[in-house]
């Protein structure tokens, strides 16, 4: 066969021939395969070798742009737009895909190898029955209309979702998240595939449905003997569920190797960087709270909505001068209509906020120059939150200007607020487009220090970026509150709040179920859901040389704070 | 969803009462008053008078409204000025060739148009795609009656020959072709144009990918699940294109003499034959109210969110 072509790789070919006991064959052989963008002619992938044998998981992990998604969908030998497989091989179960025609490659897909979506909401069409939908995928011939039903059923049971006509004619947005990427797993097992790519497929789903997905996955490659290939930016997830890794970075394979090697002896640098950014879930070595004083900030019995639907009951929360309370919550939870309240953004509440001793008004229109400057807002997504037409100096000096006035010297005020920001001052002629998703956002959290703020309300701030760089603005933030900045940060990621808050709130479906100093709610939580929670979030050990670094960055700032 | 499809019926009930004031009103706004439009310039006061009391013009404004509104909710509207028969049936045979008119136009514009959009989606960038959005560009920028026109110099008697170019009532089926077609023409660049960005965008969403990756045939992709996601957006540009037909029909109608409500009005408002012009103005009013509203069903029942919602 083709093997002797690529002679580096030899290692990959003869496992594939290699006759080996039916749980160590190699089902998918990845061979050199490359992938480029047109008209530019850039290589997306290069060179890409990879093997997964069967009933094994291959994690594969790298952050955006590392081309990790385009080597997912080549693998069903599918391109997106512009894109085109130049050279190398996927061979399934001995069929190369990337060397079938469109026919050929149209009927392995679905039975040979399948594809579980990022995400199930967009992923499954709106307008289907998910009868229809999940039948589609046996679309073979042979079947008859009963076998394909029955076969239906019977993987709508092994991945716990009713198997019933009711069920199979209900649409996909009579589902909730969990049950979509059910759905979604379902469709991808229904024809029992020998590959499964999983692209991510966890990424908008709360960590105990997470927990719950994962667990599904994994025991669905075990049971069917599929080899499967988990693409994912979250290295506790790979961790917790692959056999193997392999690390991209700029369209490369840069590491790979058995899970527990890559975890307790990582090669290559961007392994280790990827590695040491995933923050720990502390349980345990937090410093005493001190007890607290008059807060800047205090939150009693607010109770906010939109229309007559309710998002937040009864809320008490305060932060003090210099602290950082988290706000935890699940998507839904009503965290992020809680901070809008506060910065004035949002409206419908009642209840009271004290700032500073001083009532805020329900909406920002009608409070004070100094209440407004005095708190301020950092959003979500910083692609979206910086005007794409103006200047990152006009972004800076535009809030400044209004709550404070026209400064003196207007260079002396962006280069000191991009330096808060641990940007240099040159970045101040620059537009967004120039910026990465990491200096975006440091751009943003200089304008919001511009005006000096007492508070900073932080809206999911790293959510949106890569973990290595969000390693890297949680320390700029810990910074922030070293000079004295309250932080109220509001996230979704447990494991963040363990390394950065001095007390956390936890929200479920709009009121605080536990509140109290975070070494005190990490190590012994009280409500049963922050217990699922702890439970349910992934986490991983490191051993390697240079590891406590990770562990490091928390204590460390831990230590100056005390 | 019953209950969205009576809300949107009353609306358009509101809408067309709404309607029936405006021309109300401008007919009153008219110089001189109906008795003397019908007798003209030369008539004595005591046969204007004596009108007038036949047409109770003496009443107040409102309650001849009311008795004219009436009139028309049974089924009367009143009489043509210009020679005493009932409008209903001075319209009758005009309202049936017009929408024989547009309804051919409809059915020949609709399907072609959503066929070529669907097909320059799918050939995006490429010369199909090219030519079709170069063609529907140039077709929405020149006036109806010049596509027309020019159809007639094309096809007509000076061009081709092929069809007729004015319509007379001995002539056969084949004087249809050239009014039909330039309605046709006028109605159906911004439906292709629809039909393609919606088709673009839903072919580039995941579900389509997903339903690619599954193997599914190209041919299921794009009727399974491309077009039912793409019903719902074209079904509106559709509509507002095919209720333009009834005024657009006018302007048609006179450029082929074709015996249409088109040309009815054009008679009627050389006439001031007011009866007749109310008509007219309402019956075209109700057809874009209709067909509105068979598109927001169309687009509503295309939503399964909404379909299922309200069981």
């Amino acid at each position: 066969m083709t093997e002797n072509e690529h002679t580096e790789n030899t290692d990959t070919g003869s496992a594939a021939t290699g006759g080996a006991a039916r749980s160590g064959e190699a089902v998918l052989v990845v061979d050199g395969l490359t992938v480029i963008g047109r008209p530019s002619d850039v290589e997306i992938i290069s060179g890409v070798s990879i093997t997964v044998k069967r009933g094994e998981i291959l994690g594969l992990v790298g952050e955006s742009g590392s081309g990790k998604t385009t080597l997912g969908l080549s693998l069903l030998a599918h391109c997106k737009r512009a894109t085109e497989i130049t050279g190398g091989q996927v061979r399934v179960g001995g069929q190369d895909l990337a060397g079938l025609d469109e026919k050929g490659v149209r009927r392995l897909r679905g039975r040979a190898v399948a594809y579980i979506p990022q995400s199930p909401a967009s992923a499954l069409n709106p307008a289907l029955r998910l009868g229809v939908q999940l039948r589609e995928a046996l679309h073979d011939d042979s079947l008859s209309e009963q076998d394909v039903l029955g076969r239906v059923r019977e993987v709508l049971r092994e991945v716990a979702l009713p198997d019933d006509d009711a069920f199979l004619r209900r649409y996909p947005h009579q589902l909730s998240g969990g049950q979509q990427q059910r759905v979604a797993i379902a469709m991808a097992f229904v024809g029992r595939p020998e590959v499964i790519v999983l692209d991510e497929p966890t990424t908008g789903l709360d960590v105990t449905t997470q927990a719950h997905v994962l667990e599904t996955i994994r025991a669905m490659t075990r049971d069917y003997g599929t080899a499967g290939v988990y693409i994912s930016h979250d290295m506790a997830v790979v961790a917790d569920l692959a056999d193997e890794i392999a690390v991209m970075y700029q369209g490369e394979v840069v590491e790979r190797g058995r899970a527990a090697e890559v975890l307790s002896d990582p090669r290559h640098a961007y392994t280790r960087k990827l590695l040491l950014a995933v923050p720990l879930l502390r349980t345990s070595g937090h410093e005493e709270a001190e007890p607290e004083e008059e807060p800047l900030l205090r939150v009693s019995g607010l109770t906010a909505g939109y229309g007559r639907t309710k998002v937040l009951e009864g809320i008490d929360v305060s932060v003090s001068r210099g602290e950082c309370v988290a706000l935890l919550g699940e998507s839904g939870s009503g965290k992020t209509t809680l901070s809008r309240s506060v910065a004035g953004l949002h409206h419908q509440f009642t209840g009271e906020v004290l700032f500073d001793g001083d009532r805020l008004a329900t909406s920002s229109y009608r409070r004070t120059a100094a209440q407004r400057r005095r708190v301020q807002y950092v959003f979500q997504n910083p692609y979206e939150a910086l005007n794409p037409r103006k200047r990152v100096r006009e972004q800076i000096l535009g809030p400044y200007r209004h709550l404070v006035g026209r400064p003196e010297d207007p260079d002396a005020v962006v280069a000191e607020s991009l330096e808060r920001a641990a940007l240099p001052a040159s970045y101040a002629d620059r537009f967004p487009e120039q910026l990465s998703g990491g200096e975006r956002q440091r751009v943003c959290i200089a304008r919001a220090v511009a005006t000096d703020p007492a508070l900073l309300v932080c809206d999911e701030i790293t959510s949106a970026l890569d973990v290595s760089v969000q390693a890297e603005i949680v320390k700029l933030l810990h910074g922030l509150q070293e000079q004295g900045m309250a932080l109220l940060f509001v996230t979704h990621n447990i494991a963040l709040v363990s390394n950065i808050a001095d007390r956390v709130a936890i929200l479920n479906k709009g009121e605080i179920v536990e509140y109290g100093p975070v070494g005190q709610v990490m190590s012994a939580p009280e409500h049963e859901y922050t217990r699922a929670l702890i439970a349910d979030t992934p986490d991983f050990e490191l051993s390697f040389p240079g590891a406590q670094e990770r562990l490091g960055l928390a204590e460390e700032e831990r230590a100056v704070e005390g | 969803m019953t209950r969205l499809i009576v809300v949107r019926l009353l609306f358009g009930a509101l809408t067309l009462w709404a309607v029936s004031l405006v021309v109300f009103a401008a007919t009153q706004a008219l110089p001189g008053d109906a008795a003397q439009l019908i007798l003209g310039r030369d008539a004595t006061p005591e046969r204007l008078e004596a009108l007038r009391d036949q047409l109770n013009l003496h009443e107040p404004v409102a309650v001849q409204y009311m008795q004219w509104l009436q009139g028309i909710l049974q089924g009367d509207l009143g009489n043509s000025f210009s020679n005493g028969l009932p409008v209903a049936e001075y319209l009758r045979s005009s309202v049936q060739s017009s929408l024989a008119l547009m309804g051919l136009a409809a059915l020949v514009a609709t399907p072609v148009s959503l066929f070529i959009g669907a097909f320059s989606a799918l050939r995006r960038d490429r010369s199909f795609d090219h030519a079709s959005s170069m063609g529907t560009l140039v077709v929405a920028s020149i006036p109806e009656f010049v596509v027309g026109i020019l159809l007639i110099l094309a096809l007509g008697p000076g061009g081709l020959g092929l069809f007729p170019s004015v319509y007379a009532r001995e002539g056969g089926p084949e004087q249809w072709i050239l009014p039909v077609l330039t309605l046709a023409l006028a109605v159906a660049p911004p439906i292709v144009r629809m039909m393609r960005a919606t088709m673009i965008e839903v072919l580039e969403s995941e579900y389509v990918q997903q339903a690619r990756l599954k193997g599914v045939s190209e041919r299921t992709v794009l009727w399974r699940h491309a077009a039912p996601n793409a019903i719902g957006p074209v079904a509106q540009v559709i509509a507002l294109q095919l209720a333009w037909l009834a005024g657009g029909v006018v302007a048609i109608e006179f450029l082929f003499n074709f015996p249409g409500v088109g040309k009815d009005l054009m008679d009627a408002i050389e006439n001031r034959d007011v009866p007749l012009i109310q008509a007219v103005v309402l019956l075209i009013a109700g057809i874009y109210i209709l067909v509105n509203l068979i598109a927001d069903v169309i687009g509503l029942a295309a939503n399964p969110k909404v379909r299922v919602a309200n069981r």
